[in-house]
């Protein structure tokens, strides 16, 4: 699903720049639970900017769904975006002056799908994420296990092939970040691609698959207890 | 052109709008100030020019008037300061040789004379006159009618007087026709009653009578105190005005180049002042209002650059979820058209409603200042088509930057 060969990124400060990403190489098959681990600065966010198309690289290659992933403009890697990927941030980032349900139905808007049905649609994830009661009301209304919840709704309603988080739960309290990271189980049951970052033990413990990062370079890849029992 | 029709695209304004009311309102005001004031002087600039043609609208526009002073040169053996008459030959030679330039033609001879009717009586002014007279400047009849060929061929002691004379010589409700009056101990009777011009009067109240009988009464024989010519459409007036003088100058013997000799009045080179005075104001309002618009336009692009760095967060938002560049840029250049639109609709309204209250305020009555101030709806359409058209161009710069901002970068806003 997505291959990564000797990427490197990095940013200018100044006259200088910031090696950011020294040659990555990283492979995810479908259908993989994946976290990434580091401490700030380690460049696990660089590296989900890049997987998400957010962000471009300087060397190496990247293949999204087999597709190498090269000189791309706005338009295609938004495109690229609404079809294969789905982003869930730290901060949320819902539209605060959208319901959540107009939220969850946005990405919908972009893909070019009638308002009756887009808003169906999207009425059925919040159902599964436990929030339809909830479908009128806006982002500050809410609590963040619940603003979450509709960000991830979000991010799964164009059913993409991969949702991207980025610390999902960093600003969460733990009794929400379980229920957060049971849906994203939950997802990954489905046979979607989960992509994790975080620098919290306990939630890299619950995915599959755990890549360290550190200083821009892999300095491990291991499969966790989860993945192993699983994979049983 | 299906986005336009997209009930998401406009609830995506709304939301925009909603979220910043007071900011929205102010710069609405800067485009609907400026329209208005564009639509409110036009119309004013309109109105002031119907005044004026009002005023000037019982004339022919193409009138000359020709009278005769004193010469301030020698000449072919005469003193200077010589006075002279223009006769009746004057007027023969001048209808024979501008025959293709002169459309009428009225000598005139006046006098000031008492007035009596019974035992009421006035000093007025006498006017001996031809019935053209009324085509060069309309006397609009309450009673009766003007003096025709008839009265001039039979120098019939008919007059015509003005309302103001009927409402002192006559008892009230008295009706004046066939009624007679004695004008220098000669009765004439009254034929019709004139309502005064309100406007240019250059007669006051005259009582009208025939030009024959006003040169057999006065014995004035073959002479002329002055004359009305008006000029047949697409005639050079002032040039006609030049050659006319000049002719009158050879038949009078008068030095070609004698500046006094005879006095002249062009009508149309007087109107003409005032047309260019009200062309010259219309350019100012066009101007001005123009200038307004566009800083109105600023205005709303300044604001929409500002809600594009507010909400650069948001942006990066929608492009993660999958808004193209494209997407984005139609959104905002949309806003800032809908906001133009908007604040022009708003700004004509209101500049048609002043333009009302102008005309009900002052543009009624005999005096009227202005009369009928409005302006022509294809004006207003270009203005509008202007403001929108500057709309969707300024709007391109808040879209082009809020492409400009990667979405990673937006993202990261805090």
């Amino acid at each position: 699903m997505i291959k990564i060969e000797k990427l490197h990124k990095s940013y200018p400060i100044g006259k200088d720049s910031l090696h950011v990403l020294k040659g990555i190489d990283l492979h995810i098959k479908e259908g993989e639970f994946v976290s990434i681990m580091g401490s700030s600065g380690s460049g696990k966010s660089t590296l989900l900017n890049i997987v998400g198309l957010l962000d471009v690289h300087d060397e190496g290659n990247y293949f999204l769904n087999g597709q190498l992933i090269k000189d791309m403009n706005e338009k295609k890697a938004a495109l690229l975006r609404n079809k294969f990927l789905g982003f869930i941030f730290q901060s949320f980032n819902l539209i605060s002056y959208k319901t959540a349900l107009e939220n969850v139905a946005l990405p919908l808007y972009y893909k070019g799908i009638s308002r009756k049905e887009r808003l169906k649609t999207a009425l059925d994830y919040l159902e599964k994420v436990g929030l339809k009661e909830w479908a009128e009301h806006l982002p500050n209304e809410l609590s963040g296990g619940q603003k979450q919840r509709v960000a991830i709704a979000r991010a799964l309603v164009t059913k993409p092939k991969v949702v991207l988080a980025d610390e999902p739960t960093g600003a969460l309290d733990s009794t929400t970040t379980d229920s957060v990271m049971d849906l994203l189980k939950d997802i990954n049951d489905e046979g979607m691609t989960v992509f994790v970052i975080t620098h919290e033990e306990e939630v890299a413990e619950q995915t599959k698959r755990v890549v360290r990062l550190k200083d821009g370079l892999i300095i491990s890849d291991e499969i966790t207890a989860v993945g192993k029992s699983k994979a049983v | 052109m299906k986005f336009l029709f997209d009930s998401d695209s406009w609830q995506e304004i709304y939301g925009s709008i909603r979220k910043n009311k007071i900011r929205t309102g102010i710069t609405i005001i800067g485009v609907l100030w400026g329209i208005f004031l564009l639509v409110v002087l036009l119309g004013a600039a309109r109105g002031m020019e119907n005044g004026f043609n009002k005023i000037f609208g019982d004339f022919a526009t193409n009138s000359v008037f020709v009278w005769t002073q004193s010469t301030d040169t020698p000449f072919k053996g005469f003193q200077e300061g010589r006075r002279f008459r223009l006769t009746m030959n004057d007027i023969d030679v001048l209808k024979s040789e501008y025959a293709d330039e002169i459309k009428l033609l009225a000598p005139r001879n006046q006098r000031n004379n008492l007035v009596v009717k019974d035992f009421k009586s006035g000093d007025f002014k006498v006017s001996g006159d031809y019935p053209i007279l009324d085509q060069i400047q309309k006397k609009p009849l309450i009673y009766g009618r003007f003096l025709n060929e008839n009265d001039i061929l039979s120098s019939a002691k008919v007059t015509v007087i003005s309302e103001e004379m009927y409402k002192q010589l006559f008892d009230k409700g008295e009706f004046p026709i066939g009624q007679y009056l004695k004008i220098n101990s000669i009765s004439y009777k009254v034929i019709g009653v004139y309502k005064r011009s309100s406007t240019v009067d250059i007669d006051g109240d005259t009582a009208y009578i025939p030009f024959t009988t006003f040169r057999k009464v006065y014995n004035s024989s073959d002479k002329v105190d002055w004359m009305m010519i008006t000029a047949n459409e697409g005639t050079d007036i002032e040039q006609m005005e030049k050659d006319i003088l000049l002719t009158l100058k050879g038949l009078h013997k008068v030095h070609p180049e004698d500046e006094r000799a005879f006095g002249s009045v062009n009508l149309g080179k007087e109107i003409g002042k005032v047309t260019g005075f009200l062309t010259g104001l219309q350019f100012l309002t066009w101007f001005v209002g123009i200038a307004t618009l566009i800083a109105g336009v600023f205005a709303i692009g300044n604001i929409l650059l500002i809600t594009v760095k507010e909400r650069t967060k948001e942006i990066g938002i929608r492009r993660a979820l999958g808004a193209t560049p494209k997407s984005v840029r139609q959104q905002i250049i949309l806003e800032s058209v809908f906001l133009t639109t908007i604040a022009g609709m708003i700004g004509i309204i209101f500049g048609s409603l002043v333009l009302f209250l102008i005309d009900t305020a002052f543009g009624q009555g005999e005096d009227a200042a202005l009369i009928n101030p409005t302006v022509d709806i294809p004006v207003i359409i270009i203005a509008f088509g202007t403001l929108v058209f500057l709309g969707t161009l300024i709007g391109l710069i808040p879209a082009h930057m809020a492409t400009v901002v990667k979405p990673i970068e937006a993202l990261r806003e805090e």
